[in-house]
């Protein structure tokens, strides 16, 4: 029994960190079709900002929650208005353009802070869970997960800002003649996509180490949820998170990490077989 | 694509490093014409060639908390013995390379040393995987090799020397310590290639002579950074301890979270391999404190000889000193002194002359006390310390003198075989 529930909470928790991980990029990429290569790195700077602010006295809270999408939401708008706003449509080159960014992203932040792993301890003690013993940060990511998914949710479906966000998606020309200007309305969601990364780069520094090569450890799992979820950003994304996050560490319980990893990829080739646009790509097409 | 990656960035790389070799040569092509007569100059003034030698040591990437010490250690042998007249009366020119915790740069650069730089020793290699990468390769080459780094054992290999400490003399002290002090039930973390299956493999072994076991043992691979499931599975067998031979910046996580569940004061923790680096340092006491580990050399290890060098090392470095941790770094030091020892005696820079003198029965007295070259084996005969981790750092707490390579000793002969090519994997019935 109380190794169910253990299970249970592991499970959970590989599901909130895979929910955390690939939002910000199913945002950028489900609402504007850009392909956004240099995601990893963002959580990569949002996790220095982290622990570059929690160094400077900052409460880690603050450092985490505030400090990390703030800071490189305002990066995401640098960029949107140097790179990406000058390729929209053409998604290869855009690709390419955003893998430069992250390499250079990688070399910058080295020369920086040095290629040394840094880090911040979990906060949050631990928690007793019948025989066992759980960090109580993983239930922080779990709630953490629920509250960004949530929020999200909120601000496409019943804010003003959602509702323009979407219609100019639809169709710009429309939105535009209506009197919404599309530029601003892209910069602003590429931001969002970008301070959802740097929230969730921050949010894992304690799980992981702080390291400019870190995106590249989280980048291919982000991937392979938001292309095996499909176009609906919320929808997609907690369904593949869902699916997949449950497959990989259940895998990793019976057998070892490497098999669970597999077993993850296995299924989401198989279901990209079946499916090719995605779970929400045949069912729960009209969700967000 | 995590994996596919980086090898893009590795070409990259190369193309460019191909155009500056091209540009250099060409800029030294224009040089040999109008500036021949300065460059003769130079040379009879500095009275001869220097002996070029390589090292080749990750100083990014993953497992930079290891290769970075261990570098300063290795520019720091080589000053201090130009500063008291090189070797044979030529200055040393040594030659670093950053394999970037990659693979294939280390062969890439093995071969650059040995065919473009003609080093007349490479001193490279962290893990044990890059080890087996090079080690064919510059036997090859017939360029002379050594790897100064704790690892698994069995390499036979006349033209490799291996200075670091392996299973039979720190393994063998870490079990049992653990089996008297903690219990008989040990659960089993470890890397996932050569060093962490073969440790793994021996870590069993000497708990059953000590009559307790291996419960389970888990693999992780070097990129693995989230242990949450693996530290369930681990309460779910209920040991009395972990050993831990993990390895690189990512696995530091597994301590973090181990110590983030609370399971520290439970549980308590050995590992093979922290410490080699600058883990101790990454920890905060509440994560790190308890954790022993078995090493031949700590930088807290107290005799005249450590504390000397540490002085001396610390007015040359200033404030880049970097903390020295275990074995490694000083390991490449050590190995350094002693291939410079091998080349006084032999007189020459020549591989065989060097290897011969190297058989020969070199000592080297050091920071890291005394260490015996083994000529039948190329490994080492050392002192081996068990120390606990304490506020960042370590405190000794048993000294085991002069420990001989047994584990290799009972696989390889070089005076017999000395054609012998291969790393044995010491037959460890689990």
């Amino acid at each position: 029994m109380d190794l169910a529930l253990a299970v249970g909470l592991q499970v959970l928790t590989g599901v909130a960190v895979l929910v955390i991980v690939s939002l910000g990029l199913a945002v950028v990429f489900g609402m504007m079709r850009v392909i956004n290569l240099a995601h990893g790195e963002f959580m990569m700077l949002g996790a220095f900002a982290a622990v570059l602010a929690t160094g400077a006295g900052l409460s880690l809270w603050v450092a985490m929650l505030l400090v990390a999408p703030v800071a490189v939401g305002l990066f995401g708008l640098v960029v949107e208005r140097l790179v990406i706003r000058r390729l929209y449509g053409r998604m290869v080159d855009t690709m390419l353009a955003t893998w430069g960014l992250s390499l250079a992203l990688v070399g910058g932040m080295t020369m920086l802070a040095g290629n040394s792993v840094s880090g911040v301890s979990a906060p949050l003690g631990s928690v007793a869970v019948g025989g066992f013993r759980t960090s109580g940060y993983e239930l922080f990511l779990i709630g953490a997960a629920v509250a960004l998914s949530l929020g999200v949710w909120v601000a496409l479906r019943f804010t003003r800002w959602g509702l323009v966000a979407r219609g100019t998606m639809q169709d710009a020309e429309t939105a535009s003649a209506l009197g919404v200007a599309p530029d601003r309305v892209y910069a602003v969601t590429f931001a969002a996509g970008a301070a959802l990364s740097g929230l969730a780069g921050a949010l894992l520094a304690p799980l992981s180490g702080v390291v400019p090569t870190m995106g590249a450890a989280y980048i291919a799992r982000a991937f392979i949820t938001v292309i095996t979820g499909g176009a609906a950003i919320l929808a997609g994304t907690l369904s593949a998170s869902g699916l997949l996050g449950t497959v990989s560490t259940l895998g990793t319980f019976l057998s070892t990490p490497v098999l669970g990893e597999v077993a993850m990829l296995v299924v989401a080739v198989v279901l990209l077989r079946l499916l090719p646009r995605g779970i929400t790509g045949r069912v729960l097409r009209r969700a967000l | 694509m995590a994996s596919r990656r980086p090898l893009r960035q590795a070409e990259v790389l190369r193309t460019v490093e191909t155009k500056m070799i091209l540009e250099r040569r060409g800029l030294l092509k224009l040089a040999s014409t109008a500036l021949a007569a300065p460059a003769v100059m130079s040379h009879a003034a500095l009275g001869a060639d220097p002996v070029k030698v390589v090292g080749i040591h990750d100083t990014s990437g993953g497992l930079d908390i290891y290769g970075q010490p261990m570098v300063a250690c290795l520019d720091y042998a080589v000053a201090e013995l130009n500063e008291a007249g090189g070797l044979l009366g030529r200055p040393v020119q040594l030659i670093n390379y950053d394999p970037q915790s990659n693979i294939q740069l280390y062969t890439q650069f093995a071969t650059q040393a040995a065919t473009r730089d003609r080093a007349a020793v490479v001193h490279a290699g962290i893990t044990s995987a890059s080890r087996e990468a090079i080690r064919p390769v510059l036997r090859r080459y017939n360029t002379l090799y050594f790897y100064n780094t704790q690892y698994e054992g069995g390499v036979c290999d006349r033209n490799s020397f291996c200075t670091g400490s392996t299973p039979a003399q720190n393994v063998n002290k870490l079990v049992p310590y653990v089996l008297s002090n903690w219990g008989k039930r040990i659960y089993v973390v470890a890397a996932d290639y050569n060093y962490g299956q073969i440790t793994s493999k021996w870590i069993a072994k000497y708990a059953r002579e000590g009559g307790g076991e291996a419960v389970a043992v888990d693999f992780f691979p070097l990129d693995v950074t989230d242990f949450g499931a693996a530290i369930k599975k681990i309460q779910a067998a209920k040991p009395d301890a972990v050993v831990s031979a993990l390895v690189g910046g990512n696995h530091v996580g597994f301590y973090r979270q181990w110590a983030a569940a609370g399971l520290k004061g439970s549980v308590p923790v050995a590992s093979t391999t922290l410490g080699g680096g600058n883990e101790s340092l990454l920890l905060t006491p509440e994560e790190g404190n308890g954790i022993v580990s078995a090493f031949s050399y700590f930088q807290e290890v107290d005799t005249p000889a450590n504390t000397a060098f540490l002085a001396r090392f610390r007015a040359k470095l200033g404030a880049r000193t970097p903390y020295l941790g275990a074995e490694l770094a000083m390991r490449t030091y050590t190995g350094f002194q002693l291939w410079a020892e091998g080349v006084r005696r032999a007189g020459a820079i020549d591989r065989m002359k060097v290897i011969e003198a190297l058989e020969s029965g070199i000592t080297h007295e050091g920071p890291a006390g005394r260490t015996v070259l083994d000529p039948k084996t190329h490994h080492a005969t050392l002192d081996v310390h068990l120390a606990r981790v304490e506020n960042r750092g370590f405190r000794v707490l048993q000294t085991f003198p002069q420990q001989p390579p047994s584990d290799t000793a009972s696989v390889c002969d070089l005076a017999a075989n000395p054609g012998s090519n291969q790393q044995h994997v010491v037959d460890v019935r689990t």
